[in-house]
């Protein structure tokens, strides 16, 4: 049972918090004699595995370091390309790290601004009269619950498909950004929370109900 | 228990078929715009999908629920989408769009030499076949 992320959504779409509980490190790292078995891009200023998955290693998954030292985007420390470096046979055997990469600040906020259209979308689709938008979104890696207040602003919670109770804990969410949020009269709103004293009950919830997986009201 | 509808989408993005069932709610657009709506979201979900999940997925996508009806999404490895709007106590969806992917659109489109893929499905075999499938369903039914 794990939760692993939590945003809240502002009437108009953006993302006023977010916080990552439970994060998953995927990482490899492996020795390469030439050629390399495995196919990179560049994508995004990135180095990217593009096919043959083998190992841990997936499609998808990025260049993180080369010979144990930090890559800088697409570039060796000493500024030299990645691609040229693995192109060449004479620096083989290499040791290279891969892993699945991190959501960085501003693509969390462009995920949240994107779930935003598909949560109308959803309801302007339905089959049915007065249907709301998305409130649980599944795939087989993680579930998504949403719960969209009375005046529109939205909580979001990444969890394990097997978490219990999240709509209840969403509900607890709501409760706590009430009063530590709202009643605090430096905030302003529609502006990204920062409140210490919101994110430390926030964790103690979110720890509770990770260990019990039940009410806990 | 009951299904609402159910949308086909080859690789582009082409609406190969709709089929309806019992939908209370029109959108209010031709079915040529719903469908690009309708695929349009689907691809966003799908990217979202797959930036949002804290390890590597496999199938991804798989569906979603609002507060009246499930939207299931059933893909194959070619491209092939299928996507129903159930009500929202059935199960076995998943099984019933593979059933209509193996034993309905391989057997009577696929196999059918007149069918040319890209375009939306003319054979009557494929939809009366279609329609016993989904009408016999205990989703459909109960």
């Amino acid at each position: 049972m794990a939760i692993y992320s939590l945003y809240i959504l502002s009437k108009s779409g953006g993302l006023i918090y977010q916080y990552d509980h439970t994060s998953i490190k995927v990482e490899v790292e492996k020795t390469f004699s030439y050629p390399l078995d495995i196919q990179l891009t560049e994508q995004n200023k990135r180095i990217v595995v593009a096919y043959g998955q083998k190992d841990g290693i997936n499609v998808g998954h990025n260049l993180l370091a080369v010979n144990g030292t930090q890559l800088n985007g697409t570039s060796l420390e000493d500024g030299q390309e990645v691609m040229a470096f693995l192109a060449n046979e004479s620096n083989y055997p290499v040791s290279l790290k891969f892993g699945r990469p991190k959501l960085s600040t501003n693509e969390k906020i462009f995920l949240a601004s994107m779930f935003y259209p598909l949560y109308a979308i959803a309801s302007q689709l339905s089959p049915e009269l007065k249907s709301s938008g998305i409130e649980v979104l599944e795939a087989d890696t993680f579930k998504l619950h949403c719960f969209q207040t009375l005046t529109g602003i939205k909580f979001l919670i990444v969890a394990e498909p097997k978490q219990m109770n999240v709509e209840h804990l969403l509900r607890r969410v709501y409760e706590l950004y009430a009063d530590f949020a709202l009643k605090n009269p430096f905030y302003s709103l529609e502006m990204p929370i920062r409140c210490e004293q919101f994110e430390s009950n926030l964790q103690l919830l979110l720890e509770q109900q990770e260990k019990s997986g039940v009410n806990t009201v | 228990m009951t299904i609402h509808n159910l949308y086909m989408f080859d690789r582009h993005g082409v609406l190969m078929y709709y089929g309806e069932w019992n939908r209370k709610r029109q959108s209010g657009m031709t079915i040529e715009e719903e469908a690009k709506l309708m695929y349009g979201m689907l691809y966003s979900i799908r990217n979202f999908v797959n930036k949002m999940s804290p390890v590597d997925v496999r199938e991804g996508f798989q569906c979603y629920r609002t507060s009246k009806y499930v939207l299931n999404y059933f893909e194959t490895p070619s491209g092939v989408k299928f996507v129903m709007n159930t009500d929202l106590h059935s199960q076995g969806v998943r099984e019933l769009l593979q059933q209509i992917n193996s034993q309905i659109y391989i057997e009577y489109c696929v196999k059918n030499p007149a069918y040319r893929s890209g375009e939306t499905i003319q054979c009557e075999l494929f939809k009366t076949k279609l329609d016993e499938l989904v009408k016999q369903s205990p989703i459909f039914k109960g």
